[in-house]
């Protein structure tokens, strides 16, 4: 029995060993994780309170209360952006720190009261500007994340290996012998997981949003159209994968490769905000942030389509490039 | 051949360590069966799959009507894989309706369905087909389109002579209708029984060419000898006879039978299980290549 089982198993090392993309990406694959995880989890460890200044140059300032420790002092330009914050509850205070101290801080927010003492501790006469709102609860913010992954998923791997097992079982070579197109083919697959991948995300998000008492403060019709164009694009970044490969090592291993960077540079379980830049910079190369970036822009603080513009139009030229990407390099056989 | 339907001019397919075919040419006349004959890896697929435009050549044409193989063919060719999976999960009739409607003519789906007596199996998963019944939809999809041009590339592989036997009636019954058949095989009985003309190919040529019949008369005499293959006795090597040995037996062929039996006789060489019959197509690429088809 051993040596049936050795046998199998040399042979088995040979053809993994021999078909050298899914080797090399086995390799490459853990190393880029634990690089990815370090940036996004490694570094000091995090601040009990963020405040923002007021400022161009933080390092420039020189009041007491920067000095104050377990506090992250991040510099904002926009006034009126960083007001909006504090009242979400996404700053605890903002700090102006022109002439006499000013702080704005929300009565509502439990961390803004005690941050608020400690700035006082320091400078007994700032002026408090108090602002209103809401906090945006972790499990809004978290909501179209989690749909988001979901379409990620269907996307991505639907679409992916479809086309794979057609290939490897010869009914695409079957259908090459017909009059129709690559394009026409291809277009088929995509509107197929685009009808299942928005059907289930509406299913979702009816059903959750009526668990956990959510209502969209944007237009619905501008959600679905982020969810359409959004749906569009990772379904056609699939494609770019399904397009030529015949070995399901190596499209299982391409597609993590896309989605494990997406599931931590979107922005799916945590902001980013607060992030190396860099970082910031690579997560929004992915269309799964301008679709989360977007949707919880129209869904938390009720952006219009003027807001979210710029991220429909990098789906949409994303979904161009994808589609004609693997129209490209489309191949009905195995070679 | 200016009734020829397909033509294939110096067709030559180049891979990195072999030439699979090399410089083919031959002309289907319209609402002919033709046969590529040979045995493994001699060609005939990779041929047929440049003709059907699945594969490129690396040189050479082939035309359809006169000129070169392009969306018209595509939509006038009804086609049969040696081996093609069919989508998961779907019935023969929706099978066959998804093929139906990459067409813009063709037959409709019942008639088809009646066309392959696939009628009592219509409603059945195509996953759970047997192999003659999996054959029978996959020529029906073949046919869906009403094409002008059919090819079946090695249709009987696999399947029991009973299976095989219903798969030629139902080719015959296609070749009434004036079809033009593209078929490749290694069964020198379905070749026979089907094709007006074959092409018998062996290591990317053509080595032969004509109606079955016309090669058998071409290259054989009147009869073949078979004996058991065994030792002979010494005076059987110095006979004037060409003696091919061909698996578990011995061919010789001759034009004169007595004088033949008679030479055998003197030289001792047993006759108790002798066959004496006409020679076939088997025998023909025996006699060509010294090589067995199924080999």
């Amino acid at each position: 029995m051993m040596k049936r089982l050795l046998a199998v198993w040399h042979a088995r090392n040979l053809e993994f060993v021999r078909d050298r993309g899914t080797f090399l990406f086995t390799l490459i694959l853990p190393v880029a994780l634990v690089v990815g995880m370090s940036f996004v989890f490694g570094g000091k460890e995090r601040p009990l309170f963020k405040v923002g200044v007021l400022t161009r140059d933080l390092q420039a300032q020189s009041h007491p209360f920067l000095k104050e420790r377990y506090v992250d002092f991040v510099a904002v330009a926009d006034p009126a952006d960083a007001v909006h914050k504090v009242a979400r509850h996404q700053l605890d205070l903002l700090l102006d720190l022109k002439g006499t101290t000013r702080y704005w801080v929300n009565p509502s927010s439990p961390k803004g009261y005690i941050v608020e003492k400690l700035l006082l501790e320091t400078d007994h006469g700032a002026r408090r500007q108090p602002v209103s709102g809401d906090a945006v609860r972790y499990v809004d913010w978290l909501f179209p994340g989690i749909l988001g992954m979901n379409m990620m998923f269907s996307c991505l791997f639907g679409v992916g290996y479809v086309v794979l097992r057609y290939r490897k079982t010869g009914f695409l070579k079957r259908l090459n012998a017909t009059p129709l197109s690559a394009f026409e083919f291809l277009s088929a697959q995509v509107l197929s997981r685009l009808t299942l991948s928005l059907s289930t995300t509406v299913f979702l998000y009816v059903g959750t949003a009526t668990i956990i008492h959510f209502h969209s403060a944007g237009s619905t019709a501008l959600l679905f159209g982020i969810a359409l164009l959004g749906a569009l694009s990772l379904i056609a970044l699939g494609l770019t994968i399904a397009a030529r490969f015949s070995s399901e090592e190596l499209v299982g291993g391409l597609l993590n490769l896309l989605t494990w960077p997406m599931m931590l540079l979107s922005g799916i379980w945590f902001s980013l905000e607060g992030s190396p830049h860099w970082v910031q910079m690579v997560g929004k190369i992915f269309p799964l942030t301008h679709v989360l970036d977007a949707s919880r822009a129209v869904m938390l603080d009720g952006a219009g389509f003027a807001q979210v513009a710029s991220d429909l139009a990098y789906l949409a030229v994303t979904t161009l490039l994808f589609l004609a990407f693997g129209a490209w390099s489309f191949k009905w056989r195995m070679e | 051949m200016s009734d020829a339907i397909l033509e294939v001019r110096g067709l030559v397919k180049q891979y990195p360590a072999v030439r699979a075919v090399d410089g083919v040419s031959f002309a289907v006349p319209q609402g002919t069966c033709f046969g590529l004959l040979g045995p493994n890896g001699a060609g005939k697929t990779t041929t047929i799959e440049i003709m059907e435009g699945i594969l490129a050549q690396t040189s050479g044409e082939v035309l359809y009507r006169g000129t070169p193989t392009g969306r018209r063919f595509r939509e006038e060719a009804g086609i049969l894989f040696q081996k093609t999976a069919l989508q998961d999960f779907l019935t023969i009739r929706q099978s066959l309706a998804l093929f139906r409607g990459l067409y813009s003519r063709g037959l409709d789906v019942d008639e088809v369905i009646r066309l392959c007596a696939l009628e009592k199996l219509e409603k059945r998963d195509t996953r759970k087909l047997s192999g003659g019944q999996q054959q029978r939809l996959l020529l029906a999809i073949a046919l869906i389109n009403d094409p002008a041009v059919l090819f079946l590339d090695e249709p009987t592989t696999g399947l029991d002579p009973q299976a095989r036997r219903n798969f030629w009636e139902l080719v015959q019954s296609i070749k009434a209708r004036r079809k033009t058949i593209i078929l490749t095989t290694h069964y020198m009985e379905e070749a026979e029984l089907l094709c007006d003309e074959i092409a018998i190919m062996d290591r990317g040529r053509i080595i032969a060419q004509g109606t079955p019949r016309n090669l058998l008369r071409e290259h054989f005499a009147q009869v073949l000898l078979e004996l058991p293959r065994q030792p002979l006795p010494p005076a059987a090597s110095a006979l004037p006879l060409k003696l091919i040995e061909a698996g578990d037996r011995i061919e010789i062929t001759t034009d004169d039978l007595d004088a033949t039996l008679r030479q055998l006789m003197d030289a001792h060489v047993p006759l108790n299980d002798l066959r004496i019959r006409p020679p076939n197509l088997e025998d023909l690429f025996l006699e060509l290549t010294g090589k067995e088809l199924r080999a």
